[in-house]
């Protein structure tokens, strides 16, 4: 991780722009193409995927008052997905929203959306080691709503809407797919176009002054901008499904056990269903999407219940702890709160993915911009993967909404670099630090059980870092 | 006292018919290909637009009582004298301004034209013209709402017939928009030696200390050719960051905004109306709809 950080915090203060235009392929336009690429419809930006985060980018500087006259291009592979009403079933694809997120949803009236098709506040998140007694246990003061558990297909729903809101400025470009970019030389150099080229499958060009990529963990834009970029394969896929509990109960909890194969963590849907991501090696989580569903149900239960993985001397040595800190700080120990049981498994809803994390050098380039998982991908045991993506929005959009008030070039480093600086300050520490709590949880070394035990425990008594997180 | 009387001489002893020095021509005919560097060396006047151009707009916004937010200064005729390869114009431009660019200078003009080619909405809004500020003035009296003479007064060599032509061309109650160099010591130490010869942060021979106008002068010379100055902002540039920020003193760089009287054909008159204060409005903060 002390690798990651730096390289990932390799730009210097000062600089120079010109270290960042392009050192990757490009190709001068010729007369003949120029003719044909001068006919090809400008944007003023172009973003390239419509997943939740670049059809939620689309949405928000379509909605921008300094946008009113700006012409914006969404390109998505995929067909459109908008719901009326939902299917009865949940769908296994879930995010933890965060409020911050739900803020920026709402500023341009996709969270109207959600909140009508559906969705689950959670008050609190209980989590906790499985091999001690160590807990944390996140809740608000004010008994507000930590965050909401929403599936994807309803978020994507609702951006579509929205994007439906602001179609004469923000165009849609369904079961599109990008197949090749021409980068731009710098702009001082007059006889080429100055724009980024797009090609598209279907052999129609676009032009832009901003390209945003927003493609995920493989990106193509940040392939062909040949930025750099630190991954890693964990050796670990997460399986989802969608779970139905034992008995009916307020269902306003969050859950995650720290198991040694890695986090389970149980997302509450509504009363009576639950989201399981179970993290685990690539050969656990296959016999768990092939095993019968009662044994499914029993290793689920039996993940959140036993204490096979204790040890005396752990419990002893948390104890001790435990009593150390109720001295110093009577309200430190918070009371555990046991998690559901689980009853029964949706028939088709098992599913698995490989897990990675990665992260790049650069965000920006000139007309260039990473968002979302194309700029950092990130292990589920935070929860933060989309809450990121839509924190690069909000930042991203305040920055080009001042560009476009100052009447500047939209493609220009000068403000993006401002985003890229912003951003990496804010993500590399959360990255890092989920990071390195995957690695300890990975263990069950006892002096690295003693040492998150008391850290979690230590943590769970200290309200201002217990804020932070 | 000093300063009336060698206005006064000046006056007398003119023979140019022309505002433009041909010497200054010259030097600024070699850099006409880089204007567009954001790097090169006229970077700090691509980051003087951080602050010129909301100088600019917020002001004209405040003196507008209906305007959108999408496109604030759509509707306004703007002229740019000395626009150079158009770094000035073309921010104004997509804020929606309709702009009319010139400079003595084919060159630079050219570039301007050229860099302007590539974006079809500025190629619409702006046009450029390779001519001085006397040519324009018979075909276009009082024609423009807004004149921005950005970093240019310090160059011309009758300032006091580029503000008569500037009165001439600008409709009653229009906007002028000048930012200059002050001449004071400081601004010799820091604004040339400095400046120029030490860091390069402004190509070598730009600026002639002797053409510096002093914001006092400057505006005795505006009021007596019919404009009221409204703001005098003293601007600083920080050479470590590159970036330009507004300061109290006036001892190096500064802006100024003046408003043409209201009354029209005025000679030469000395009084400012007073009628053009009880029309300004108080800013009304914009709020998005």
């Amino acid at each position: 991780t002390s690798a990651v950080m730096a390289a990932v915090c390799g730009r210097g203060l000062l600089a120079p722009l010109g270290g960042r235009l392009r050192v990757g392929p490009w190709a001068p336009l010729r007369s003949v193409a120029a003719a044909a690429a001068a006919s090809a419809p400008l944007y003023d930006v172009v973003v390239s995927g419509g997943g939740m985060v670049g059809s939620a980018m689309a949405a928000v500087l379509g909605h921008d008052i300094h946008f009113h006259d700006k012409k914006i291009a969404l390109l998505e592979a995929g067909p459109r997905k908008e719901y009326d009403r939902m299917p009865d079933s949940y769908s296994n694809r879930v995010s933890s929203i965060s409020p911050g997120s739900a803020t920026l949803l709402s500023s341009f009236g996709a969270w109207d959306h959600v909140c009508s098709l559906r969705l689950k506040p959670f008050r609190r998140m209980q989590v906790w080691d499985a091999c001690s007694e160590a807990m944390i246990v996140f809740e608000k003061d004010d008994l507000d709503d930590m965050g909401y558990i929403v599936e994807n297909d309803v978020v994507m729903s609702a951006l579509t809407k929205q994007l439906d809101a602001v179609a004469d400025r923000v165009e849609v470009f369904y079961g599109s797919r990008a197949v090749g970019y021409t980068w731009p030389l710098p702009s001082h150099s007059c006889d080429t176009s100055p724009w980024v080229q797009i090609e598209l499958a279907d052999g129609r060009r676009l032009q832009t002054k901003l390209l945003i990529g927003a493609d995920g963990h493989n990106s193509v834009v940040r392939k062909e901008a040949a930025i750099k970029n630190i991954e890693h394969r964990y050796d670990q896929s997460a399986v989802v499904a969608t779970l139905h509990l034992s008995e009916a109960t307020d269902n306003n909890v969050a859950w995650q056990r720290f198991l040694p194969t890695g986090p389970i963590a149980l997302l509450p849907l509504s009363d009576t269903a639950s989201s399981l991501v179970w993290s685990t090696s690539h050969e656990h989580a296959s016999e768990l999407l092939t095993m019968d569903e009662e044994s499914f149900v029993d290793s689920i239960n039996s993940a959140f219940w036993s204490n096979v993985n204790h040890s005396d001397f752990i419990d002893t040595a948390g104890a001790m702890f435990r009593s150390a800190i109720s001295l110093l700080k009577p309200s430190g120990t918070a009371v555990r709160q046991l998690p559901p049981s689980i009853a029964k498994v949706d028939p088709e809803s098992r599913a698995m993915f490989p897990l990675g994390m990665g992260h790049a050098t650069e965000y920006v380039q000139h007309r260039v911009a990473l968002i979302g998982d194309a700029a950092h991908r990130v292990h589920p045991l935070a929860g933060q993967g989309v809450n990121l993506g839509f924190g690069d929005i909000a930042c991203l959009t305040h920055h080009l909404s001042a560009a476009a008030f100052n009447g500047n070039d939209l493609g220009s480093l000068k403000h993006l670099l401002k985003f890229e600086t912003e951003r990496q300050r804010h993500n590399v520490s959360l990255i890092a630090a989920t990071d390195v709590l995957k690695r300890l949880y990975s263990t069950r070394l006892t002096p690295l059980v003693l040492l998150r035990t008391w850290g979690l425990q230590a943590t769970n008594a200290l309200p201002p870092v217990k804020v932070r997180i | 006292q000093l300063s009336l009387f060698r206005l006064t001489m000046k006056r007398l002893f003119s023979t140019s018919h022309s505002s433009v020095d041909s010497k200054e021509m010259k030097k600024f005919q070699l850099l006409a290909h880089k204007w567009w560097d954001e790097e090169g060396e006229y970077s700090a006047l691509h980051s003087m637009n951080d602050i010129r151009v909301p100088f600019i707009r917020d002001t004209l916004l405040n003196m507008s009582s209906n305007y959108n937010l999408g496109n604030p200064l759509s509707g306004l005729k703007i002229l740019d004298v000395g626009c150079g390869g158009g770094l000035l114009s073309e921010p104004l431009g997509r804020l929606g301004a309709s702009v009319t660019g010139i400079d003595p200078l084919e060159d630079n003009i050219r570039t301007a034209d050229q860099h302007k080619s590539f974006d079809p909405v500025l190629a619409k809004r702006i046009q450029y013209k390779s001519s001085s500020l006397e040519e324009i003035v018979e075909e276009c009296m009082e024609t423009f709402d807004v004149i921005v003479a950005s970093e240019v007064v310090e160059h011309v060599a009758d300032l006091e017939m580029f503000i008569k032509c500037c009165s001439q061309v600008l409709k009653p109650e229009g906007s002028l928009f000048i930012t200059t160099i002050n001449k004071t010591q400081l601004s010799y130490v820091l604004g040339i030696v400095v400046a120029e010869k030490i860091i390069g942060v402004v190509p070598e021979g730009t600026h002639e200390w002797e053409k510096f106008v002093p914001p006092e002068q400057l505006e005795h010379l505006l009021e007596s050719y019919g404009f009221s100055v409204k703001t005098v902002n003293g601007m600083l540039y920080n050479p470590l960051w590159g970036s330009w920020s507004w300061t109290e003193s006036t001892s190096i760089n500064y802006a100024m905004h003046a408003v043409k009287s209201g009354a029209r054909e005025q000679s030469s008159p000395t009084d400012a109306p007073s009628e053009l204060e009880s029309e300004q409005h108080p800013a009304t903060a914009g709020t998005a709809t």
